[in-house]
């Protein structure tokens, strides 16, 4: 009794596999031998719903599906060669990889999301939901509907009603439309928008519906855009901020011009690049590069900062326009020395993971992670250097030669040890900036030439000699800058932005912070 | 110059070693005087990660033809001045050139406003540069021999590609650009181009950065929102220099995948993506008429001997690199079919020439100082190089004098 069935199931099991292989042959043809076939051929695999198509189409995207003279399909794997499907071990020999061009990145999106809407993996299932929305087709809505009924993480669950919304929206059933529409209007996500948006056209019917909905959308956008505009601001602040910092030491309290202030921001970037490099052979410290970058480019830096006040800058004190000219060349030494020595191509800064991609803020608001990083990083450099010159030594006997050389020299400081190290002290700080802003511009021997001026501009406009001006001049030009831009364009918010601050500097010719009694005059 | 200086004894053994080496290796050359070619190149500067590779390519040609026995039995010299991403500089770099070192032919300049900066100079003492980048046409000068694409070579094709159903049947555009001449014309040639196609001013945006711009994320963000308006969008981009390199990484940061927005550059080569990790940016698109991907067997040679001048075998080859080859190929074949080194006699013998190009086609330059080109697309590879997602099946003649410029259309030659 038992024999009978086992042998009857055993030969199902045999003969369905088998049966489904046949379709899933058929479901191949012409992948690889032109885009529009392999896009055609995906989008079949996709609808066939069969995950043993998954290997294949992971192959696929990563560039290691090949395809034999013969029109066999061949994966390339850690293992060796096998055979898409069948997977018996092969000859690579005459095998051309498959070529992917962005209709063929679509399809393989939407079937590779569709395959892996029930993926163990959460991971997976997310991006799977996201490939689901956007590839939209009323098929998808039975499996997402299983999907949803399976799904326990909200996250993905959010994201699954989202993709089951857009593709009800594609149905043809009235009923099933409204209630996509009415779903993606209770989001607060622009993509569900832009779906609303592109359907509009499509169901001239629903056009009152959808209207309301994207007004729904958009009341609960507004806010985030505000918030995303203002991040933008501080962000380009926190750069103005890393940039200006160590000239609100050299110039601000010490009252040097000093043009080659860009050029140490560079070094401080090329420092980056040769500790990466210099890391490249021990894969632990890799990740940790950047982190210890920041000594060792201040620490450069600083050298080159005191080796140019001993050498030069001290000879010419009380001389502004010969320090400006002579720091001015020794910028442009720099920037050839380092020039002849890497050359002139961009160098290659890896940023780490940890500062690769978006961050969602609660509320939606997305944040680039390196902005975001670099903006934490600024603000503890300027309480680094606070409380340097605050709480240290250091620092008191810098503040005593600014305000009373004199007396202070008859105190028994050493004026020209202190001259010195406070020019180096902002020559380090003009170095930890270039590791930042390696992260976000091109390590290039030009690079510090491009924030020479703004780094002036917020220093004076913050008022010479405050930190706090500084800070204020900084987060403050960043935002109007960027507040301007969508209404002004890049150039033009630029312009906008100098010629505020001139005006400004005519009414208030000392800036925001003015430093009053005896230090003032100094 | 060289009786005038004192003749040590080292130097007098080191060149008696030099003429015994010599004639057994390089082929001797008539007493005559050589052959002059001056290289007006920014050295330093802003345009300097571009233009180095570029004089590197003429000293290598120059090299290679003295090898192959010079021009006309002469000797060539190359004379290389740095302009210094300056554009007056350039203007003045040219004057010498052509009037202190008296250059019997310059190969030089990269952007736009450095060509129409030497342009009057050319003009003025009749001299002969030739310009290996692809730019906005809208010019034509006799004393110029423009050897990069025209706006219907590149800017055009890669638009249409784009509209295409391959390119993503994009309904709207974002044209970004670097705020000069170049970006400016061709993005209004592409504008009235786009408005001829049916697409709506509503549906083309638009904006302008400075060189070296570094802060994208207020545009990315934008050109995000542009797109989320229900319609497929792509990026033109005119963006020119290091500034490209902020970009593609804010584009990536903020998650746009050349799936969702594809962008099509036409100043973003091998060289640019050297710079910077490419793998975030696969499937993005590059327009040029020469990838290093391409094969021929001309390319072949090409690629070795640059690497093998260059003493690296990683360095890449691109676009402006091989309009510079092609166009010192075509000066050599011009100066010998002249039979002088004359400005006149060589600039007529030119118009006809014929070269192989590493490219694939065979390339000719026509009477409008502008060659016949193949226009080709490719996608950005994790590798940095591209792969050629569509080409022309010819090489086609340029349009100098673009029919989406309304006042000057009528200036087309035939």
């Amino acid at each position: 009794m038992k024999h009978p069935l086992l042998a009857f199931l055993l030969l199902v099991a045999l003969a369905l596999p088998a049966r489904a292989q046949d379709a899933l042959t058929a479901a191949l043809e012409g992948l690889g031998t032109g885009f529009n076939q392999t896009a055609e051929a995906v989008d079949r695999l996709g609808a066939s719903g069969d995950p043993r198509a998954l290997p294949l189409l992971r192959a696929l995207t990563e560039g290691r599906l090949l395809r034999r003279a013969d029109g066999t399909l061949l994966i390339r794997g850690e293992a060796g060669v096998i055979e898409a499907l069948a997977g018996a071990p092969a000859e690579a020999a005459e095998a051309s990889p498959v070529r992917l061009n962005n209709r063929v990145r679509v399809a393989l999106r939407g079937a590779l999301g569709r395959l892996q809407l029930l993926s163990p993996d959460a991971a997976e299932r997310q991006a799977a939901a996201d490939a689901v929305f956007r590839s939209r087709s009323a098929d998808n809505v039975a499996v997402l509907e299983t999907a949803l009924g399976r799904e326990t993480v909200p996250a993905i669950r959010d994201r699954l009603l989202l993709a089951l919304a857009a593709s009800r929206l594609m149905a043809s059933d009235l009923a099933d439309k409204m209630a996509g529409i009415a779903a993606l209007g209770a989001s607060a996500s622009p993509e569900a928008r832009a779906v609303l948006l592109e359907m509009r056209g499509a169901n001239p019917g629903l056009a009152a519906q959808i209207d309301e909905a994207v007004a729904a959308v958009d009341r609960r956008l507004a806010i985030r855009r505000a918030a995303e505009t203002v991040f933008q601001g501080l962000s380009l602040g926190s750069v103005l901020l890393l940039a200006a910092l160590g000239l609100a030491v050299t110039f601000g309290v010490m009252g040097v011009i000093n043009m080659a202030h860009g050029e140490f921001v560079m070094l401080g970037a090329y420092t980056t690049f040769i500790v990466q490099e210099a890391l490249r052979t021990i894969p632990a410290l890799q990740p940790w590069s950047l982190p210890l970058a920041v000594p060792i480019a201040f620490l450069v830096t600083a050298a080159c900062g005191a080796a140019l006040e001993r050498g030069l800058i001290r000879h010419l004190y009380g001389r502004p326009l010969e320090t400006l000219l002579m720091t001015f060349g020794v910028g442009m030494m720099i920037q050839q020395a380092v020039r002849l020595a890497f050359g002139a191509q961009n160098r290659e800064i890896i940023s780490p993971a940890w500062m690769q991609g978006t961050l969602m803020l609660p509320g939606g608001v997305a944040v680039t992670q390196n902005r975001l990083w670099i903006l934490v990083f600024s603000l503890v450099v300027l309480g680094l250097t606070v409380a340097a010159i605050r709480l240290t030594r250091f620092g008191l006997e810098m503040r005593a030669v600014t305000q009373k050389r004199a007396i202070a020299a008859s105190m028994g400081i050493r004026t020209g040890r202190v001259d010195a190290l406070t020019f180096a002290f902002g020559s380090g700080i003009a170095g930890i900036a270039g590791v930042a802003l390696s992260q976000i511009d091109n390590v290039s021997p030009n690079l510090g030439t491009g924030y020479i001026i703004d780094s002036f501009l917020v220093v004076v406009f913050g008022g010479v000699g405050s930190l706090a001006g500084t800070l204020v001049g900084a987060f403050g030009l960043g935002t109007i800058n960027k507040i301007l831009e969508p209404w002004a364009g890049a150039v033009l918010a630029k312009v906008f932005v100098l010629v505020a601050v001139m005006l400004f500097i005519q009414r208030k010719p000392r800036g925001l912070f003015a430093q009053k009694g005896r230090a003032a005059d100094a | 110059m060289i009786h005038r200086m004192p003749i040590t004894r080292r130097a007098a053994l080191a060149g008696l070693g030099t003429v015994l080496a010599t004639p057994a290796i390089r082929p001797s050359f008539a007493q005559s005087a050589p052959i002059k070619v001056g290289v007006l190149h920014s050295l330093s500067g802003t345009m300097a990660i571009s233009e180095t590779a570029l004089r590197d390519t003429v000293l290598m040609m120059v090299e290679a033809q003295n090898a192959a026995g010079g021009i006309l039995g002469r000797r060539l010299e190359a004379v290389v001045v740095d302009p210094a991403s300056n554009w007056p500089l350039f203007a003045e770099k040219a004057r010498e050139l052509l009037a202190v070192s008296k250059v019997d032919v310059t190969f030089g300049c990269w952007t736009s406003v450095s060509r129409k900066s030497v342009l009057p100079v050319y003009e003025e003492l009749n001299g002969l540069l030739f310009y290996p980048v692809q730019y906005e046409g809208e010019e034509e000068s006799k004393n110029i021999f423009y050897t990069g694409a025209a706006p219907n070579q590149q800017a055009i094709p890669a638009v249409e590609y784009l509209l295409s159903a391959d390119g993503g049947e994009a309904k709207r555009i974002a044209l970004l650009g670097t705020d000069y001449v170049y970006p400016r014309t061709t993005n209004r040639i592409l504008r009235n181009f786009l408005i001829s196609k049916g697409i709506p001013e509503s549906d083309i945006m638009e904006e302008y950065t400075p060189f070296g711009h570094s802060d994208w994320q207020g545009i990315v963000s934008r050109v995000k929102r542009f797109a989320g308006e229900g319609k497929k969008t792509a990026i033109v981009s005119t963006i020119n220099g290091d500034a490209n390199v902020p970009f593609y990484r804010e584009l990536g940061n903020q998650g746009i995948k050349a799936e969702d927005i594809p962008s099509v550059a036409f100043s973003v080569g091998e060289e640019e993506l050297a710079g910077i990790d490419a793998r975030p940016l696969v499937g993005h698109l590059a327009a040029w008429n020469y990838f290093m991907s391409v094969e021929s067997p001309v390319n072949t040679q090409f690629k070795a001997l640059w690497q093998s001048y260059i003493k690296n075998p990683r360095r890449v080859t691109n676009d402006p690199m091989e309009a510079t080859y092609t166009g010192f190929k075509m000066w050599a074949q011009a100066v010998a079919k002249a039979g002088t080194t004359s400005v006149d006699a060589v600039r007529t013998a030119m118009i006809g020439q014929k070269v192989d190009a590493p490219c694939g086609y065979t390339e000719e330059m026509h009477a409008n100082h502008h060659l016949s080109k193949p226009v080709m697309i490719g996608e950005i590879q994790a590798d940095g190089q591209f792969n050629i997602v569509w080409k022309t099946p010819t090489a086609i003649p340029a349009e100098n004098w673009s029919p989406f410029i309304p006042e000057n259309a009528n200036r087309r030659r035939g």
